[in-house]
């Protein structure tokens, strides 16, 4: 096979073995040394330090032990206690709530979006990723005036009985999936609207012309289309939703803890690192087993693999 | 222009109309897809929409099919009014111009789909599948998905889609348009014999005049929205309307003529730059009309030597000579102005007519026609 290779004339010269291997190294070792620097090691160093122990001080030693996730699955020192599997579950299900919400409003406006004319539909995207240019914080916060006891919003609430008066509309669940869909709507947008720029209308149009009424439509003919947009944008909302955290804090009355909080408490005041790992960890490891469980279902059905 | 509703010479009183068509119009933004459109198609019969792109036809078949809406005018379907039934619940098919076919989906849930939204039976389906399948020939591809298909296998899924579901009519948009040239020869054929055997009316969309010729029972031939004519395929070629009709289909001469006097029973003598010709052809009426067109088809001109004189028959240089095998083509050039002429090399050396040689054109009266413009 190689010597196939070898034989073979590419633009005109002839590569040996040696020659190919190392123009491939040469295209493609800058961005393995990258990835080798600034993922992998520190991954591997994560993985390791979750298996150390914390000294009184904070220091990181000896012994190795499975110490740190027998405490994360709530084997605590003061007995049984499911703070933390509660505390990812919570984020888990925050992310998920996130993903379907994002889905149920970007699925309508990629849609919207697509059918604009051609003027509208760059402009109607730039007002999507506008607020990108903000920091996150600061929308947060901007939603906390938004949702203020003097609010038009709350004043609103209060006039259709939905409030009480001169009450501030956070801290509420409500505020917290408002400020997520705020921070994640554009990384659902965005998929999903290259996948219905791309939707072939004739296929719909077949189905109607077959007997499908519009719901029919929908789930034969177009959701089978944009799927591999909806799966993207699944994955680019739920994965950064697990770690989020200044959202529920900050219009969730900081009274809950999420993973992400749980972390940076551990390398932060607790300067529990080896018990931080052990999160970071298993949330990584958790939402890597929902991708792969995905790749698997999507490859049985014969889709375009994402992974 | 058309005449709406014209019926053409093979009509028959008790013919029932599978789809009747009338006033329809289509407006998008500037330009008038379709205006004030009115025909009649009759049940089981193989009707052929002819047009270069942009007159309107796929329109047409859209709105006649639910997918898209007229701005005005109505269609019956069966004699039934069409105007609150959506596409899903009309009783046509279509056989999409890229196929459409379900990509996600086998060849055989493909062909299934239709009657999957109906209810039936999944047994029923199964067995009416493999049927389907079996009609257009491709019942070893059940399985496989339209991405690993040929073109023409994929023009077969999408009949079989839509044949199993017993349309009333069949809707066909350009369904060969994709296909090489010997394929599509052979789909033809197919596709003709198939409508005989099944008795489905078929609603054909084409550019190709060929193509219409060689399958239509009647051609409705269209231009910016209009109806030129409509006709079995020896009228609209033997007796085109007008300029557009006759260049449309197969090459045509065209001679200006001016001034006219009638002659015996039937007959005319003409004006032109090639002298009087006398015509008997027929046409359109041409009393009292200063100039007007006549039309001769180049098969129909015939060459005799140089010198020969008589009725018709006019003094004529040749200027071109193209060798087809069967036949060959003359670019003749008489009176001033260019000739078509095609003859059957019914002998070997036929065509040896060198360019700069003198001969004489017989234009037969009977072949001359009038045209309306």
């Amino acid at each position: 096979m190689a010597r196939r290779a070898a034989a073979e004339v590419r633009f005109g010269e002839q590569l040996t073995p040696r020659s190919e291997l190392l123009r491939s190294a040469l295209v493609s070792g800058p961005a393995i040394a990258w990835v080798s620097l600034f993922l992998l090691i520190p991954l591997v160093a994560v993985v390791g330090m979750s298996f150390l122990t914390r000294g009184s001080y904070g220091q990181v030693g000896l012994p190795a032990t499975f110490e740190n996730y027998r405490r994360l699955a709530g084997y605590g020192l003061l007995g049984y206690d499911p703070l933390y599997p509660q505390i990812i579950l919570r984020s888990l299900l925050l992310a998920a709530g996130t993903t379907l919400v994002c889905l149920l409003a970007a699925f309508p406006l990629a849609y919207f979006i697509v059918r604009l004319p051609g003027r509208f539909k760059n402009a109607a995207l730039t007002l999507v990723v506008i607020p990108f240019w903000t920091n996150l914080l600061i929308r947060t916060y901007a939603w906390q005036i938004l949702l203020g006891p003097e609010s038009l919003l709350a004043r609103l609430a209060s006039a259709l009985g939905l409030a009480p008066a001169g009450q501030p509309l956070y801290p509420s669940t409500l505020a917290v999936y408002l400020g997520m869909l705020c921070a994640y709507l554009p990384f659902m947008v965005m998929p999903l609207y290259s996948s219905f720029e791309k939707l072939d209308w004739s296929i719909a149009e077949a189905a109607m012309d077959l007997g499908a009424g519009g719901p029919q439509v929908l789930r034969h003919a177009i959701l089978p289309q944009v799927a591999p947009g909806m799966a993207a944008g699944v994955i680019l909302v739920f994965i950064p939703a697990v770690g989020q955290f200044v959202i529920p804090d900050l219009l969730g009355g900081a009274k809950t803890v999420m993973l992400g909080n749980a972390i940076q408490q551990q390398f932060g005041a607790s300067r529990d690192w080896p018990f931080g790992s052990a999160i970071s960890f298993v949330g990584m490891a958790l939402v890597m087993l929902g991708l792969l469980l995905y790749a698997r279902s999507a490859a049985r059905r014969g889709e375009e693999g994402l992974l | 222009m058309a005449q709406p509703g014209e019926p053409g010479s093979l009509s028959s009183p008790d013919a029932r109309a599978a789809v009747e068509v009338s006033g329809l119009s289509r407006r998008f933004g500037s330009f008038q897809a379709l205006d004030n459109v009115s025909l009649t198609i009759r049940e089981g019969e193989f009707f052929s929409l002819l047009g270069p792109s942009g007159c309107g036809k796929t329109t047409l078949l859209r709105i006649i099919g639910g997918l898209d809406l007229a701005d005005s005018g109505s269609v019956a379907i069966g004699g039934e009014a069409m105007e609150r039934i959506p596409a899903h619940r009309r009783p046509v098919n279509t056989v999409f111009q890229s196929y459409a076919l379900f990509p996600h989906m086998t060849v055989a849930e493909n062909v299934a789909f239709g009657l999957r939204m109906k209810k039936i039976a999944a047994a029923d389906i199964a067995e009416r599948v493999a049927r389907a399948l079996e009609m257009v020939q491709i019942g070893s591809f059940a399985s496989r998905k339209p991405a690993q298909l040929s073109g023409g296998q994929k023009q077969r899924v999408a009949l079989a889609r839509a044949l199993i579901n017993e349309p009333r009519v069949l809707l066909l948009d350009e369904p060969l348009g994709a296909l090489d040239l010997k394929l599509r020869k052979e789909l033809q054929v197919e596709l003709h014999t198939l409508q005989r055997r099944l008795g489905i009316t078929f609603i054909f969309v084409t550019h190709d005049q060929e193509e219409a010729l060689v399958m239509s029972d009647r051609i409705a031939l269209m231009r910016a929205g209009q109806i030129e004519q409509i006709g079995d395929a020896e009228e609209i070629y033997e007796r085109p309307r007008n300029r557009f009709v006759s260049q449309f289909l197969g090459s045509c001469n065209l001679i200006e003529a001016r001034g006219w006097s009638p002659g015996g029973a039937g007959e005319s003598l003409a004006e032109t730059p090639l002298g009087t010709l006398r015509v008997e052809g027929g046409g359109a009426p041409t009393a009292g009309r200063e100039s007007f067109t006549l039309a001769i088809r180049p098969e129909k001109l015939r060459l005799l030597p140089a010198g020969e004189t008589g009725e018709n028959r006019v003094p004529a240089r040749v200027s071109q000579v193209i060798y087809i095998g069967s036949e060959s083509h003359f670019q003749l050039e008489a009176g001033g102005r260019p000739l078509l002429a095609y003859a059957m090399n019914e002998t070997r050396g036929a065509h040896e007519l060198e360019p700069g040689a003198s001969l004489t054109v017989h234009l037969p009266a009977a072949s001359l026609l009038a045209l309306e413009d």
